[in-house]
C-alpha cells in the first residue's frame, strides 16, 4: 500500500523534531546492561510466592563440587561462577552470545554461560575451565595442546575456546582441521591467532585419541 | 649476536599454564572487601551541551555511594601521549563531559552497592541536554555550510598568521616535521614515550637542522568551495584546501616522464579495535596510594597517564596489569576511563569495579581513522613510479588530531618509492568516537590505496604483478616521507624484493595467476599479491635484571602482557649471553610495585627491537661485572675470564653464578645495585634501589649506535574464490613472507604475522560502521553487527616464511612484526578480488557480497563513492 502520509500531518512529526523535544525537556538516560544484584534494594522487593518467583538459594554442581549458592532469578550463569563462585576463568566478551569467551560444559554440551540463567542448570553437571585439569595438574589432553604449540596470543578467548573444542570432541573424536574449525565457529579471537589456535586444539583432539 | 640455543628457537613462554588453566587475572577478575560497581550515563546525542543534571532521585536510593561528573576532574591534561605521537591539548578528552562531543560519550558515573543498583540510580538521574550541530561525515563538514563538529570549528590546523600552509601546493608545509605534536620527548626518558606511529620522535629528534617549533595546532574552521566538489569527477574526491602538505622531487617533470597516468579515490573505513577484553577498571585507595587494576598494552608508560587522568604523583600509584585482553592500540598508555572508578573510589572511601560493556566499549573503546584518498600516479612502462600526487582527508574523530591521515603519505613514500611526490592532507573533526594508532595506522590505509592501483597499472602495461611491486620496491637503506630540514628519513634495512621472491616461490605465483580470473560453473578464482611495511624499533629503554644468590636470573620487565610474546623473548637474549638455561630464569612483570625498569610502550611493534637492545646492554653490564668479580675473588685480570654453563671460567679457575651472586652483595656499590649508571631512567634508578641487595643487579641504558628508522616489510600473497551469483568470497589461500631481521621466537612471528594479516583482511572483507547520518547515530556497535573474522573467514591454507637477515643497525639483529602485516593482509585480499571479477567492482573497503554482486550487475562500481561509514 503506498504511504500517502505527507511530512505535515500531524501523526507525522519528524522523528528528529520528536527526540530533539523530549530530550530539551529532560528525559532520563537509558543504560542498562550487566545487571546483578546481591541485596534487595528500593522497591525490587523479592516477593515469596508472587508470580514468577522462584527459590534464590540453590545447589549448584560445577566442576564436580555441589555448591550451595544465593542466586537472583535473573542471573546468569557467567555472572554466578565469576562473582558468586570466584571462578573467574570464565571470561565475558560481549554478554551477548556474540564472542563465545564465557563457554562452559552443561552436561558435555558446551554453552555460552552469559546467555544461560543460572536457575535453569540446577541438576545439571556445570565444567569451567578451572574444572579441566587433574586435580594433581595434569592438564587435560586440549589443554596440553595449547601448551606444546604455544597457542593463542593475549588469550582472553582462550578458555572459551578451550571448552568448546573439548565439548565438541565428545561428540567428534577425530575431526578434520576443517570440520574442528566449523565446530569451535563460534568463539571469536580478536588477536586473529586462528591459525595458531587451530594447530593447537588439532593437537589436543589428537593427545585426546591417544589418551 | 651469535645464539642459537634460545634465540631463534620455539618454546613455551612462563604465563601460558596460568591462562590455559583460566588462573591467569585480567582487570575484571579481581575481587577487593566491599567493592562497589560503576555505571555510567552516556549521552544520547552525538554533540549537546549539558544544560542542568538532577541526581536527587539518585542520591535518595540507599545503595548509592558516590556520583562522579567533570566537576571532580582534574583539568586538561595538554600534554599528555595519547600513542601515535599525538599530544594531548588544551581541549582533550576528560573522561567525563558536560559537552558530549560524540553519541555514547559518558556524562557522568555512579558508583553503588551492586551494579543493578547503579544502573537504577542511571535511570533516575534527570539530564538536561541542549542540542548542538553536529556532523558524522568528513566530506560533508567540509561543503559549504556543512556542519561543524565542535563549536570551534572543524578541522586541526596550525595558526594561519605563522605558519601554516593554507593553498594547495604550498611548499611552506615541508617545513613542519610533524602534525599535530608538540616539541618531541627525548627517546626513553621523561615522561612522554615514543608510541606507535608514522614518525618516531627519535626521527625528529635526529633532524638537522632543528626548525624552531611549530606552534600548536588549533582548531578552526575549514570549508572547501563549490567549485572544488564541481570540479571532481564521477566518484572522486574533491581537492578542496588542505591545512599541510609536503612535495620530494619534480612532480611536473614526473607526470611528464609517465607512460600511463592512473588517478583513483579509495575510502578507507572507520574501525573499532574491539580487544575481546573490554577497558572494565578496578581502583581502591591504601595508605595514600592508588591501586588501580586495569587492562593496558604498556606497564610503567601508563603510570604517568593515570596520575595525572587523576591528579596524583605518579608515585601515588601502583598500577596491576598481569594479562591485558588484547588493545591493538586502544590501550598503548592505558584509558582515559581508568580514571572514574580511581576518583569514584576516593569519594566513596570504599573499592570501585567498573565494567565496561560491549556497546560502552564501542563508544570509548577507540577506533582507526578512516581517511578518503585521492591518488594521482604517473608510470613508465617498465613499472616504475615516476610522480605520485596524494591527496587524504581524516576522520578524525572529536578530539585530538590525529596521524593517520599524515602516516598515509609516509608509508605510500616507503613502500613504493615514487621519484616524486606530494602529500596533502586535513584532518576533519566528526562528532563519533574518538580516534587512536591502530595496527599499522595510515599503514594499513595507504597500502589499501594503493594497492589496487598498482593492479590497475601492472594490467594496462602488461606487467607481472610481482614484478611491478619488485620494479617500485624499498631497497636496503631507503628513503621514505616530507623532506624535513632538507632531507628525507630513511630504514635500516629493507629486502622487500627478497620477501617478493621467496612468497611467489611458496605461493606457487605462477600456477595461480594462471588460473586466476577463469570462472567453473559460478565461481571464479583470483590471486592477488601485496606489500606493507611499518615500524618496528625504537631505541634508549633501560634493562635490569638481577642473578640471584641461589644462580637463578629474575629479569625485570616493563612492556604490558597483551600476548605477544615478545615481553618473553627479549629477556632470552641476557639468557643465552649469560649461558642460563631458560628454566632458571624468572620474568616479573604487571605490577608496578615489583620495582620495573624504563621500558617502551608495548605498541609500535617496538618491543622486540627496543627491548633486545635494552637486554644486550643489562647483559653486557652483568658479564663485565661477573668478570670483575672472579678477578677479584679467583685473581688475574677481568678479560681472562668468560661467562658460560653458569659459572665465570678463566685461566683454569671458576666461579658459579651463585657464588658471584653473593659475593657481588658483599662487594656492595655497582655490584649489588647500590651505585647505578647516571645515564639510566629515574624510573629504573628507582626499581634499582628497591633491588639493591638482592644479588648481582645488571642495570644499563641502551646507548647503541642506529642509522635509519627501525621498519620491518612484508609480502604478502592471496587466492580468493568469488561466487558470481550470490558475491559469497572465500579466501582459498594466503602466503606470507616477513622481513623482520632477526628471527626471536618462529612460531610466535608466524602467528603475529597471520594475526597482522587477518586484521587487514577483516578490513577488506567485513569491519565497518555504520552511521544514521541524519540523525549522528551508530547503528553497528556490538560484535554482531561489526563482526571481526571468524575462523571460517580464516584463509583454508596459510604459508608462511621469515628471510632471517638480521637488521644491520641493532646489535641482535631483531625488530617488531606487530604491525607490519596489516596492509599486506587487506591489500592482497582486494587485489585477488580485482584479479577475479575486474578491477571496477570497489572504491572502498570493506568489499562485501553486496559490493560485489551490485558493481557485476551494474558493470561499475555501484556503492555510495564518498559517503563514509555506510
Amino acid at each position: 500500500m503506498e504511504d500517502t502520509t505527507t511530512a505535515a500531518s500531524p501523526g507525522n512529526v519528524a522523528r528528529r523534531t520528536f527526540i530533539k523535544g523530549v530530550i530539551a525537556a529532560g528525559a532520563a538516560v537509558s543504560s542498562a546492561s550487566y545487571l546483578f544484584r546481591s541485596a534487595t534494594v528500593v522497591g525490587q522487593q523479592a516477593s515469596p510466592g508472587g508470580p514468577g518467583s522462584v527459590e534464590r538459594l540453590i545447589t549448584l554442581n560445577v566442576n564436580g563440587q555441589n555448591r550451595p549458592v544465593d542466586v537472583m532469578k535473573q542471573e546468569t550463569l557467567a555472572m554466578t561462577l565469576r562473582y558468586k563462585l570466584g571462578l573467574t576463568g570464565t571470561k565475558l566478551g560481549c554478554d551477548r552470545a556474540e564472542c563465545g569467551a564465557c563457554t562452559v560444559l552443561i552436561d558435555e554440551v558446551p554453552h555460552y554461560a552469559c546467555s544461560v540463567l543460572t536457575h535453569t542448570v540446577r541438576g545439571k553437571k556445570v565444567v569451567t575451565i578451572e574444572g579441566l585439569a587433574a586435580a594433581d595438574g595434569t592438564l587435560h589432553p586440549v589443554q596440553q595442546g595449547v601448551v606444546e604449540q604455544q597457542g593463542f596470543q593475549c588469550a582472553f578467548c582462550m578458555p572459551g575456546f578451550v571448552m568448546a573444542t573439548v565439548g565438541f570432541l565428545k561428540t567428534n573424536p577425530n575431526p578434520t582441521r576443517q570440520e574442528l574449525a566449523h565446530g569451535v565457529s563460534g568463539n571469536l579471537c580478536r588477536c586473529q591467532d586462528y591459525d595458531k589456535i587451530l594447530t593447537a586444539l588439532s593437537r589436543g583432539a589428537e593427545l585426546m585419541r591417544g589418551a | 649476536m651469535a645464539g642459537t640455543k634460545l634465540v631463534g628457537q620455539d618454546y613455551t613462554t612462563p604465563d601460558l599454564i596460568a591462562k590455559v588453566t583460566g588462573k591467569a587475572k585480567y582487570a575484571e577478575d579481581f575481587r577487593a572487601e566491599g567493592m562497589l560497581f560503576a555505571k555510567l550515563l552516556l549521552s544520547p546525542m552525538p554533540h549537546a551541551r549539558v544544560v542542568r543534571i538532577d541526581t536527587s532521585a539518585a542520591d535518595a536510593m540507599p545503595g548509592v555511594k558516590a556520583i562522579l561528573t567533570e566537576k571532580d576532574l582534574p583539568g586538561a591534561q595538554a600534554g599528555l601521549t595519547l600513542g601515535e605521537n599525538v599530544r594531548a591539548t588544551a581541549i582533550t578528552e576528560r573522561g567525563l563531559t558536560m559537552e558530549p562531543l560524540y553519541e555514547g560519550e559518558p556524562i557522568l558515573a555512579v558508583a553503588a552497592v551492586d551494579e543493578l543498583t547503579a544502573a537504577e540510580a542511571i535511570e533516575r538521574i534527570v539530564v538536561e541536554f541542549e542540542p548542538l550541530p553536529f556532523v558524522v561525515d568528513p566530506i560533508e563538514s567540509l561543503k559549504p555550510g556543512g556542519p561543524n563538529a565542535r563549536t570551534t570549528g572543524n578541522v586541526w590546523a596550525r595558526p594561519p598568521a605563522t605558519a601554516a600552509p593554507q593553498g594547495r601546493g604550498n611548499q611552506a608545509a615541508a617545513a613542519a616535521p610533524t602534525a599535530a605534536g608538540s616539541a618531541p620527548a627525548a627517546p626513553g626518558q621523561g615522561t612522554a614515550a615514543p608510541a606507535a606511529g608514522s614518525t618516531p620522535p627519535e626521527t625528529r629528534a635526529a633532524a638537522a637542522p632543528a626548525p624552531p617549533a611549530p606552534p600548536p595546532p588549533e582548531v578552526r574552521e575549514l570549508k572547501w568551495r563549490t567549485e572544488d566538489f564541481a570540479a571532481a569527477g564521477d566518484g572522486q574526491l574533491p581537492l578542496g584546501e588542505a591545512t599541510d602538505g609536503w612535495t620530494v622531487g619534480d612532480l611536473e617533470a614526473g607526470f611528464k616522464a609517465a607512460d600511463l597516468v592512473l588517478d583513483e579515490t579509495f575510502v578507507n573505513q572507520s574501525t573499532s579495535h574491539q580487544p575481546l577484553e573490554t577497558r572494565s577498571a578496578m581502583a581502591y585507595w591504601q595508605n595514600g596510594k592508588l591501586y588501580l587494576h586495569g587492562s593496558t598494552q604498556s606497564t610503567v608508560q601508563t603510570v604517568s597517564n593515570v596520575a595525572r587522568w587523576v591528579g596524583i604523583k605518579p608515585e601515588e600509584l601502583v598500577l596491576i596489569s598481569e594479562y591485558t585482553g588484547g588493545g591493538f592500540g586502544s590501550k598503548i598508555p592505558g584509558a582515559i576511563s581508568m580514571a572514574i572508578p580511581a576518583l569514584l573510589s576516593k569519594k566513596a572511601g570504599a573499592p570501585v569495579m567498573m565494567r565496561i560493556s560491549r556497546e560502552e566499549e564501542h563508544y570509548i573503546g577507540r577506533a582507526r581513522q578512516g581517511v578518503h584518498s585521492r591518488v594521482k600516479v604517473g608510470f613508465r612502462k617498465d613499472g616504475r613510479i615516476t610522480a605520485l600526487d596524494l591527496f587524504v582527508v581524516g576522520d578524525n574523530g572529536p578530539y585530538d588530531a590525529q596521524g593517520d591521515f599524515r602516516g598515509v603519505g609516509d608509508w605510500v613514500s616507503l613502500d613504493y618509492q615514487p621519484m616524486a611526490m606530494r602529500w596533502r592532507g586535513v584532518t576533519v573533526l566528526t562528532n563519533t568516537p574518538p580516534r587512536t594508532a591502530q595496527r599499522a595506522p595510515g599503514g594499513l590505509q595507504a597500502n589499501a590505496l594503493m594497492e589496487p592501483v598498482l593492479t590497475k597499472a601492472a594490467k594496462k602495461l602488461n606487467i607481472d604483478q610481482v614484478e611491478i611491486r619488485r620494479v617500485n620496491a624499498p631497497v636496503g637503506k631507503a628513503l621514505y616521507g616530507p623532506p624535513a630540514g632538507g632531507k628525507q628519513r630513511y630504514v635500516t634495512s629493507s629486502f622487500m624484493k627478497e620477501a617478493l621472491d621467496k612468497g611467489a616461490e611458496l605461493f606457487n605465483w605462477e600456477e595461480r595467476k594462471a588460473r586466476s580470473g577463469k570462472r567453473q560453473g559460478s565461481k571464479v578464482r583470483g590471486a592477488g599479491v601485496a606489500i606493507s611495511s611499518f615500524n618496528a624499533g625504537s631505541t634508549g629503554f633501560d634493562g635490569l635484571f638481577v642473578i640471584k644468590p641461589d644462580g637463578r636470573i629474575q629479569f625485570q620487565s616493563g612492556v604490558g602482557n597483551h600476548g605477544t610474546h615478545s615481553m618473553f623473548d627479549v629477556h632470552r637474549v641476557a639468557a643465552e649471553m649469560l649461558d642460563v638455561p631458560w628454566e632458571k630464569c624468572d620474568v616479573v612483570f604487571g605490577d608496578t610495585g615489583k620495582h620495573l625498569p624504563w621500558t617502551c610502550v608495548s605498541a609500535g611493534s617496538q618491543t622486540t627491537h627496543a627491548m633486545t637492545r635494552a637486554a644486550h646492554a643489562a647483559a653486557t653490564d652483568a658479564i663485565q661485572k661477573l668478570q670483575e668479580i672472579a678477578s677479584k675473588t679467583l685473581g688475574g685480570s677481568p678479560e681472562r675470564y668468560r661467562v658460560e654453563g653458569e659459572r665465570v671460567v678463566g685461566g683454569g679457575r671458576s666461579m658459579t653464578l651463585a657464588q658471584a651472586a653473593q659475593k657481588a652483595i658483599a662487594l656492595g656499590g655497582k655490584y649489588d645495585g647500590h651505585e647505578v649508571p647516571a645515564d639510566v631512567n629515574a624510573f629504573t634508578k628507582q626499581s634499582a634501589a628497591a633491588l639493591a641487595g638482592q644479588g648481582l643487579l645488571a642495570v644499563a641504558k641502551d646507548s647503541y649506535k642506529r642509522d635509519g628508522n627501525s621498519v620491518s616489510h612484508v609480502a604478502a600473497f592471496a587466492e580468493v574464490e568469488v561466487d558470481v551469483e550470490t558475491g559469497q568470497l572465500t579466501i582459498l589461500e594466503a602466503t606470507a613472507v616477513s622481513d623482520v631481521g632477526t628471527v626471536m621466537n618462529p612460531r610466535s612471528l608466524q602467528g603475529q604475522t597471520f594475526g597482522g594479516l587477518m586484521l587487514g583482511i577483516g578490513h577488506a572483507i567485513g569491519q565497518r560502521w555504520v552511521y544514521d547520518q541524519h540523525y549522528g547515530v551508530p547503528l553497528a556497535k556490538r560484535f554482531h553487527y561489526n563482526k571481526p573474522p571468524t575462523l571460517l573467514d580464516k584463509p583454508m591454507e596459510m604459508k608462511f616464511a621469515a628471510l632471517n637477515i638480521p637488521d644491520p643497525e641493532t646489535p641482535v639483529g631483531a625488530r617488531g612484526i606487530g604491525e607490519a602485516p596489516v596492509g599486506a593482509g587487506a591489500g592482497a585480499i582486494l587485489n585477488a578480488i580485482a584479479a577475479a571479477v575486474g578491477d571496477e567492482v570497489f572504491r572502498r573497503m570493506p568489499v562485501t557480497p553486496d559490493v560485489i554482486l551490485a558493481a557485476l550487475e551494474a558493470g561499475k562500481p555501484a556503492h555510495e563513492p564518498l559517503t563514509t561509514h555506510i
